[in-house]
């Protein structure tokens, strides 16, 4: 069984002049396999951060904390040895990469996740499949990755690597931002279909709309860089109704 | 240049067949500030000892005549007058030309291929080549240099009525090569002229393209591809002059550049004339710093002296390797020597996937990982 786990974790992030700031103000969280976990919170309150930093982007440093997955040492590795040893993260902007094909990039990743290239054959297959579940037309194989796609589009697409890589356990940052209801759907359904196996899904949104149709176990309410609640599903009711402002002053005051 | 007097257009105004008639440069000029002009052991004032040899091994289908011929042959230099001083003295001392037909309507069955080999940098060699592709006749024509020389050249094309003629020229000079050279084409009506210059070994390699319009409907798509290593000056000045209403042109010229005093060039001049309404073009630059140390000039120049164009733009970009793509294909568990090669064979091979002829396109893609080798040390 797979587990995240994060012990009082502080990131700052350096703003080029006057040294760095601090966003992320001592966070626990453990993400268990087959868990889904909704991190819900205003904006600024440091959700994004708490991904970029698990999955190592350079911007964010870490201060001080532990991040291990099945006790390894997560803070201690290189972004690509963090992906190998079964972390991922959709990325809210997935970058646009000219002249990297989509199944070119897709085959590149999984080789390195699994630590073999898998058959073309196989592959191709998986490929085609995975596209089908998630309504990505085929063509898509051959364009450069992400380059001209639709917000909807990329946001497809970081569920088709997820689906395709398989981790132990999947950062989500805000891939509901900027869908169409349709679009939301089929992302929502990628979700539920990986969050019924052995990964463990850690949901970050702003909005509530996609917990109707993915249905997290936990739900943890952000603010001023740390979790300022925690509940089930339905503390995400209670932000529905009454939004993040008494959370938000919560969070200043820390 | 001083303050006196403009020309009309002020790009590129002389034409000259007497080397006398230009001045030797100095590196202050605007067309020379960029090249080391102590490295092109004396291409460029005229104290270039002779008898340096580059030679030729031709390969054509039957459709094509290849000749060699001497330098009183009528056919040569009729489409090209040189415009520099290193242009003038390949003109004045090249003992042999090539001459490649493609007869009127013939569709040229396989590449004709111009192998040329440098046996030694120690003296200066001169070439000049001309390639006729009669009206609605259609060719590609691959040249390959290679070995060390120090060698000056021009090169016509002339794409008649209607006809068709894709080129794909490729420097791959030995560490020493130094190789200055005009590549003109100049396009007939309804003429479409594709060219590919692929630029990665030798010490100094300045290569000048231009391109001019007979008649209307001309299209010129202008590709280049370059990989400059440390100390290695690599340096495209395009010129394309749009003299005749509706005609196109595509210019989009990729490089990337690794290690100390690896040195690219870029200028890309486009002329529209008055009479040349209509005209559609664009022409793009970018570079790909890889490492410290580098450095490029990239100066687009557009000078559009009518205002009916259909199109007309140009861009310039250089910058390092985008640590938001090595990070996004890093988080997929790619390794970061991994993660800069796909980023920059994707950068260069959108470029090579569109040289038609497969031998070359492989040729290419593998000298473009043999210097990605280099750069993993």
């Amino acid at each position: 069984m797979a587990t995240l786990e994060i012990r009082d974790l502080h990131v700052s992030v350096g703003d080029g002049s006057d040294g760095a700031k601090e966003i992320l103000r001592g966070v626990d969280l453990t993400v268990q396999a087959g868990e889904t976990h909704a991190i819900m919170g205003p904006n600024g309150s440091g959700k994004s951060t708490l991904a970029y930093a698990v999955a190592g982007h350079p911007k964010y440093e870490v201060t001080s904390g532990t991040v291990t997955l099945d006790g390894e040492d997560v803070l201690d590795m290189t972004v690509d040895e963090r992906a190998r040893a079964g972390l991922f993260l959709a990325m809210q902007y997935p970058v646009e990469v000219p002249g990297v094909s989509v199944s070119n990039f897709l085959r590149s990743a999984v080789t390195a996740v699994r630590g073999e290239a898998p058959k073309l054959r196989e592959f191709s297959k998986d490929m085609k499949q995975a596209m089908e579940n998630l309504s990505i037309d085929p063509a898509f194989a051959q364009r450069s990755l992400n380059e001209g796609f639709s917000g909807g589009e990329k946001k497809r697409h970081e569920i088709l690597q997820l689906e395709m890589l398989k981790p132990k356990v999947a950062v989500l940052d805000e891939t509901d931002s900027g869908l169409d209801v349709d679009a939301l759907k089929v992302v929502a359904e990628g979700v539920n279909r990986f969050a019924s196996g052995d990964t463990g899904v850690l949901l970050i949104t702003h909005y509530t709309r996609i917990l109707r149709y993915v249905k997290p176990d936990f739900v943890h309410v952000f603010a001023g860089g740390r979790v300022v609640a925690e509940g089930g599903p339905e503390l995400a009711d209670e932000l529905e109704e009454q939004g993040y402002e008494k959370y938000v002053k919560a969070g200043a005051s820390l | 240049m001083g303050l006196d007097v403009k020309p009309l257009s002020t790009l590129h105004d002389k034409a000259s067949f007497e080397v006398a008639d230009f001045d030797v440069p100095t590196g202050r000029e605007e067309e020379w500030r960029f090249t080391p002009l102590r490295r092109l052991r004396g291409l460029h004032n005229g104290t270039a000892e002779e008898g340096g040899k580059v030679l030729l091994e031709a390969e054509a289908p039957p459709e094509v005549t290849v000749e060699t011929v001497g330098r009183d042959d009528a056919r040569l230099g009729r489409a090209y007058v040189p415009s520099d001083r290193v242009s003038a003295q390949a003109w004045n001392s090249f003992t042999q030309a090539t001459v490649v037909t493609v007869p009127k309507e013939a569709v040229a069955s396989a590449p004709t291929v111009l192998r040329l080999r440098g046996e030694d940098a120690s003296a200066a060699a001169y070439g000049h080549t001309t390639v006729i592709v009669e009206p609605f006749a259609e060719a590609t024509v691959v040249l390959t240099h290679r070995g060390s020389a120090t060698y000056a050249d021009n090169v016509e094309f002339v794409v008649g009525d209607g006809a068709r003629l894709s080129v794909i020229s490729l420097a791959d000079w030995s560490d020493d090569g130094v190789h200055v050279s005009h590549q003109h084409a100049r396009l007939g009506r309804d003429a479409r002229f594709v060219s590919h210059n692929v630029t990665l070994g030798g010490d100094v390699v300045r290569i000048s393209p231009s391109v001019s319009y007979e008649g209307p409907g001309g299209d010129a798509e202008l590709y280049g591809v370059y990989f400059v290593d440390g100390g290695q000056h690599l340096e495209h000045r395009l010129l394309v002059d749009h003299a005749v209403p509706n005609c196109r042109s595509r210019v989009d010229y990729r490089g990337a550049l690794q290690d100390q005093d690896a040195h690219a060039v870029w200028i890309g001049d486009v002329i529209i004339r008055a009479e040349a309404e209509g005209t559609d073009t664009y022409e793009l630059n970018r570079n790909l710093v890889l490492t410290d140390g580098t450095r490029v000039d990239s100066v687009p120049n557009l000078e559009i002296l009518t205002g009916e164009v259909a199109g007309a733009g140009h861009a310039s970009a250089s910058g390092r390797l985008d640590d938001e793509h090595l990070f996004y294909l890093q988080a997929r568990g790619i390794t970061f020597d991994q993660a800069r090669r796909m980023i920059v064979r994707g950068f260069l091979g959108q470029l090579v996937e569109r040289i038609e002829v497969v031998e070359v396109r492989e040729k290419v893609r593998e000298a473009i990982e043999a210097e990605l080798d280099r750069g993993a040390d």
